[in-house]
């Protein structure tokens, strides 16, 4: 199964539904298994598994909706997320540990805890955000 | 490496769902609440112990290859919740006894 050409055929879309949370996690998942399948190594599954769940939970919990684009290039997987608004206001606070504009009744469920962006950022290789009133956008970059 | 099959009946734990994983083995504990400490912290194989009970903990635990959840405080567990770890095969288990106290027979049972 630890075939190049597999690998490199890797080109997934999936789009996240905004407050969907009974189905928040399975796009991730089911990237995570994909990846495992074609024999990615199992510490750059765990950082892409880190990523693509906090970038979804991202989408469910603060915006209107969106999508995850995953493909692998070379020796990089390439994760671009983009949702429709409202943005972020202040993306250096968003990025700070800790800071989080959830709503308590999204914190009680443990979400919210403001380590999200963070996160994602730790496990990239390469990150960039943008964002305006109309939408929110994430490239990723993770090398193997 | 210890079953957490062995756990449950060692601790003697109710197991709420996720048989197929019984056989799941672990040497390590992670605790919280906060699922995105959980996901930056927690490590492969390691029983996750939580009140948290939404669907949500088993993506989180299937993501990052948890061996089993342990719900402290006899905290009730949501249907859904229970549907999808018999689906993915990882364990809910669960105490009435609190973080700090279950961690200590854990860790008289050897697992540290």
């Amino acid at each position: 199964m630890n075939n190049s050409k597999d690998k490199n055929k890797i080109k997934l879309e999936y789009s996240i539904i905004s407050n969907d949370f009974k189905r928040a996690g399975e796009t991730s998942s089911n990237i995570k298994s994909i990846l495992k399948k074609v024999g990615i190594d199992n510490k750059v599954i765990r950082k892409v598994a880190i990523v693509t769940y906090e970038a979804e939970m991202n989408i469910v919990i603060h915006s209107y909706g969106g999508n995850i684009k995953l493909m692998v290039e070379g020796n990089n997987i390439i994760i671009n997320a983009y949702d429709k608004g409202p943005g972020i206001e202040d993306i250096s606070l968003a990025m700070k540990e800790g800071y989080s504009t959830a709503t308590d009744e999204v914190r009680e469920l443990g979400f919210g805890a403001g380590m999200g962006l963070p996160n994602i950022k730790k496990c990239s290789d390469y990150f960039k955000i943008e964002s305006s009133t109309e939408g929110t956008r994430l490239l990723i970059k993770i090398s193997f | 490496m210890m079953k957490i099959s062995q756990i449950i009946k060692e601790l003697d734990l109710e197991l709420i769902s996720g048989e197929k994983g019984l056989d799941n083995e672990t040497n390590g504990v992670y605790s919280g609440d906060l699922l995105s400490v959980v996901m930056a912290s927690a490590k492969e194989k390691q029983i996750w112990l939580t009140v948290q009970t939404h669907i949500n903990i088993v993506a989180i635990a299937s993501l990052i290859d948890i061996s089993a959840i342990l719900i402290v405080e006899g905290m009730e567990v949501e249907e859904d919740t229970i549907e999808k770890s018999n689906e993915l095969g990882i364990p809910i288990i669960r105490t009435n006894k609190t973080t700090y106290e279950i961690s200590i027979e854990l860790y008289k049972l050897g697992i540290n």
